[in-house]
């Protein structure tokens, strides 16, 4: 990038009247930047600062909290609540797979199928975002009920008594159990999935797949050597979009769950607002950020889109 | 196998779609239908009785279309501080070449790639440490906050794919900077100012982890819902659900038509 920069002097424009002063212009970028990135600065790093610092402060409500580097809250928040950072990770795993494999028919039918549809599709993927998610998490307890429609048919089909051998759901009910949360996860995060994918999936130009066609290749062929690699991009930020908002959430485990499902946003939600501990769980917050940091540096590597981001 | 996947291609695609529109849209149709409901109790789960009283009477539960007007203010404001100091950022960024250009455009990626709660729990250490008064104001500066990256991304890619030589014709036709500015880059930059503010506005009014971290004693909709989804959800609230789905679909196919109106005389 900065080798690019140094090589091409700025394109200058012999013809034209002299410019107005130099410095000023060289100002303006910094003019435009400053009220929004102080605004990040002040409101976005600053905090992420002060949370470091309550996170190695020890003391109580009444005697106020010191900075007394106490590390070891790091080592007592991991080893309270892996459970909570496990099954963060999983569930929110499983939905991001879920969505994947959910939202990529989708956004493959509006890239390439939808025809004159095309825009209503979209507009329906894109609408639930203006009716409130809660309301919408909320629903769910209505469709997944005890003894509801959905659960009779599921249990008629012997589906439950899979997923609960599994460890999924429990008995003949699903709500309060890992599937439930899971369900509301992937409900609530597809959209995030199906935008990057349908986004690249769009790009991609429709006679790379009539040169594979000419070539013999079998329509499976086609999607796993052109389509799929092509949408790569799509894929990797729509994984990304899905994965960490869903391992943060605890609206679908404390909405749609039991004290069985409790995810580690649950455990910083409840530390930080009703026990008010603050340093365990600004270090929970902390380790959860790291966490997802490392997961999505190596993911980002693995996947070889680094110039995504 | 082969003949599956020929069939995989051909039908499998469309049907899988349209099974994940349908579970998109399942638990909209479930908030519309209930919206028509009269429970017995406290909790609308289960269908009782078909009935108009919600609908004739929507802000007929305490406080809910108080908290409602609330969120439509915090929206606004949030929309407007975003979109603007959004759009600031992203010209700059598109537009110069400047030191720390990089260290800005991760200080943008950022706040989209952390969890919500690890933001929101920030944010109320910083309030707590500096003793502000949780409510209206510190919702709205959190609001901006998160707001902001997603308008600086929908404004770059449009500014991106625009073609910096019709600025350059604007100059050379004697158009001042000011002029070229308003009559031609913020007309062409427009759909994805437009689009970046639709996306703070929705993010904004539909927020609950950073507002239920931020907010103190007071109530936006999102936390009334979630208030009453322990105290017992009153139908009402299915009302404004199925409402606001309904104005968003009217107004973004509203505003497809007359885009493609715009386009088509365009030609």
């Amino acid at each position: 990038m900065t080798t690019t920069l140094t090589e091409a002097p700025p394109a200058k424009e012999p013809e034209t009247a002299p410019r107005k002063p130099r410095k000023r212009g060289r100002l303006v970028p910094y003019w435009l930047l400053l009220p929004g990135i102080l605004w990040l600065v002040v409101f976005f790093a600053l905090p992420l600062v002060y949370q470091a610092s309550t996170s190695v402060q020890t003391g109580s409500l009444e005697d106020g909290f010191k900075v007394t580097w106490h590390f070891a809250t790091y080592w007592d928040a991991l080893s309270d609540y892996y459970p909570q950072f496990l099954r963060s990770v999983m569930y929110a795993g499983a939905a991001t797979i879920l969505c994947l494999l959910l939202g990529y028919p989708l956004a493959y039918l509006i890239a390439f199928r939808a025809g004159r549809w095309r825009n209503l599709i979209l507009v329906l993927v894109i609408a639930p975002f203006f009716t409130s998610f809660l309301i919408r998490t909320l629903a769910w307890k209505t469709i997944l009920a005890d003894g509801g429609p959905l659960v009779g048919a599921l249990n008629s089909l012997h589906v439950l008594d899979v997923t609960s051998w599994l460890g999924w759901t429990e008995g003949d009910r699903v709500l309060a159990t890992p599937l439930a949360v899971i369900c509301g996860l992937t409900y609530n995060f597809l959209p995030f999935m199906i935008l990057p994918l349908y986004t690249s999936l769009e790009r991609i130009d429709g006679r790379l797949h009539e040169a594979a066609g000419d070539l013999y290749a079998k329509p499976s062929t086609t999607f796993r050597k052109v389509t799929f690699p092509l949408s790569m991009p799509g894929v990797v930020s729509g994984t990304l979009l899905t994965f960490i908002p869903a391992a943060g959430d605890y609206v679908n485990a404390d909405l749609l769950g039991s004290t069985d499902t409790r995810m580690v946003g649950n455990v910083i939600q409840t530390q930080f607002l009703r026990v008010l501990d603050y340093p365990t769980a600004a270090a929970l917050s902390f380790i959860l950020m790291a966490a997802i940091l490392v997961m999505v540096t190596v993911y980002i590597r693995k996947s070889g889109t680094e110039d995504l981001v | 196998m082969a003949a599956f996947f020929r069939w995989l291609r051909g039908k499998f695609v469309v049907i899988a779609g349209l099974l994940t529109l349908a579970y998109l849209l399942l638990p909209n149709i479930v908030v519309t239908v209930f919206s028509f409901n009269k429970p017995k109790g406290r909790f609308n789960y289960a269908w009782q009785d078909f009935s108009l009283d919600a609908w004739k009477d929507p802000c007929g539960v305490a406080d809910m279309c108080g908290s409602l007007s609330l969120s439509l203010q915090i929206a606004f404001w949030a929309t407007i501080g975003a979109t603007l100091l959004g759009t600031m950022i992203a010209f700059a960024l598109v537009r110069y070449r400047f030191r720390a250009r990089g260290a800005v455009s991760s200080l943008i990626f950022l706040p989209m790639a952390m969890p919500e709660v690890v933001m929101a729990a920030s944010l109320l250490t910083l309030f707590l440490n500096m003793g502000a008064q949780l409510g209206f104001w510190t919702i709205l500066i959190a609001h901006i906050m998160f707001c902001l990256s997603f308008v600086v991304t929908a404004v770059k890619a449009r500014v991106m794919s625009m073609d910096p030589r019709l600025e350059q014709a604007a100059q050379d036709l004697y158009a001042g900077p000011v002029q070229t500015f308003l009559r031609v880059t913020l007309p062409i930059a427009a759909p994805g100012i437009a689009a970046g503010a639709l996306l703070a506005f929705a993010l904004s009014f539909d927020d609950f982890i950073i507002t239920n971290f931020n907010a103190g004693s007071t109530v936006t909709f999102p936390m009334f819902v979630w208030g009453s989804a322990q105290r017992g959800t009153p139908v009402q609230i299915n009302v404004i659900g199925t409402a606001m789905f309904l104005v968003a679909v009217l107004l973004v196919l509203g505003g497809m038509i007359v885009s493609k109106r715009r386009s088509k005389q365009a030609k």
